[in-house]
């Protein structure tokens, strides 16, 4: 019917947001991961929505001329219309958010652990051995 | 089948992504996709919970509609990366046209 307008309304919401951002970023100010990875939320949403808004087209859901919705125009329809966007909509605004930040949090880990793992030289590695050797560690 | 064709897309191009992207931005069309496939998932299990396991078992016609449904959508993504890609221009091609 018109879910994908709320999954739209929040791409409207989360591009105000990376603008903002963007504004701080130049300016040096300190962002969180979250804030960081925007963009990818974004392309998420205005995606989907795009490809979503272009499916109710096809079913004839979506019209060129006011009120635009098929459903908008008999007030019967329109309570299931508002029903549906409720549930399914807010439903798929929700899930494509959580995605996001499941993505988000497992790429900062993988960061975070690519941080750790900092390779040591091979050479400069077997002469650390050879000196606890020496000391008589290992 | 829309939901199907649409995951595969996704998975499709997260994979080019991984191996080939170059600044092609292959990662904003494989999140559109992914974007899309979260929302009809959602939608799916929506239909499901209305009508139970008919849910599976569309008719041809349906079906069909669907199967040619997900292929333009699959279209339409494409299009909108190739306008983007076209528009960012990253390795200055349309620039070196326009400019001779």
């Amino acid at each position: 019917m018109a879910c994908f307008l709320v999954p739209t309304t929040e791409a409207v919401v989360t591009t105000i947001i990376q603008k903002k951002a963007e504004k701080n970023k130049k300016e040096g100010k300190e962002q969180g991961i979250f804030l960081q990875r925007i963009g990818w939320l974004n392309n998420m949403l205005w995606g989907g929505s795009a490809l979503l808004a272009f499916e109710h087209v096809w079913h004839g859901e979506v019209t060129p001329w006011f009120p635009f919705l098929t459903n908008a125009e008999d007030p019967a329809n329109l309570t299931a219309m508002l029903q549906e966007m409720g549930t399914v909509g807010v439903g798929m605004a929700v899930t494509v958010t959580v995605l996001w930040a499941a993505m988000v949090t497992a790429a900062e880990r993988m960061k975070k652990k690519m941080g750790k793992a900092i390779p040591v030289p091979v050479k400069q590695d077997r002469q650390m051995r050879e000196e606890r050797k020496r000391e008589g560690g290992i | 089948m829309t939901l199907l064709i649409t995951v595969f897309a996704a998975i499709i191009s997260t994979v080019l992504w991984y191996r080939i992207d170059e600044d092609r931005k292959l990662g904003m069309l494989s999140l559109m996709y992914w974007g899309a496939s979260a929302m009809w998932l959602v939608d799916a299990i929506a239909e499901y919970m209305e009508l139970k396991a008919e849910y599976f078992t569309p008719a041809l016609k349906d079906m069909l509609n669907d199967a040619y449904l997900g292929i333009s959508v699959v279209a339409l993504g494409l299009i909108i990366w190739l306008i983007r890609l076209l528009y960012h221009d990253p390795k200055g091609k349309i620039r070196q046209l326009l400019e001779r």
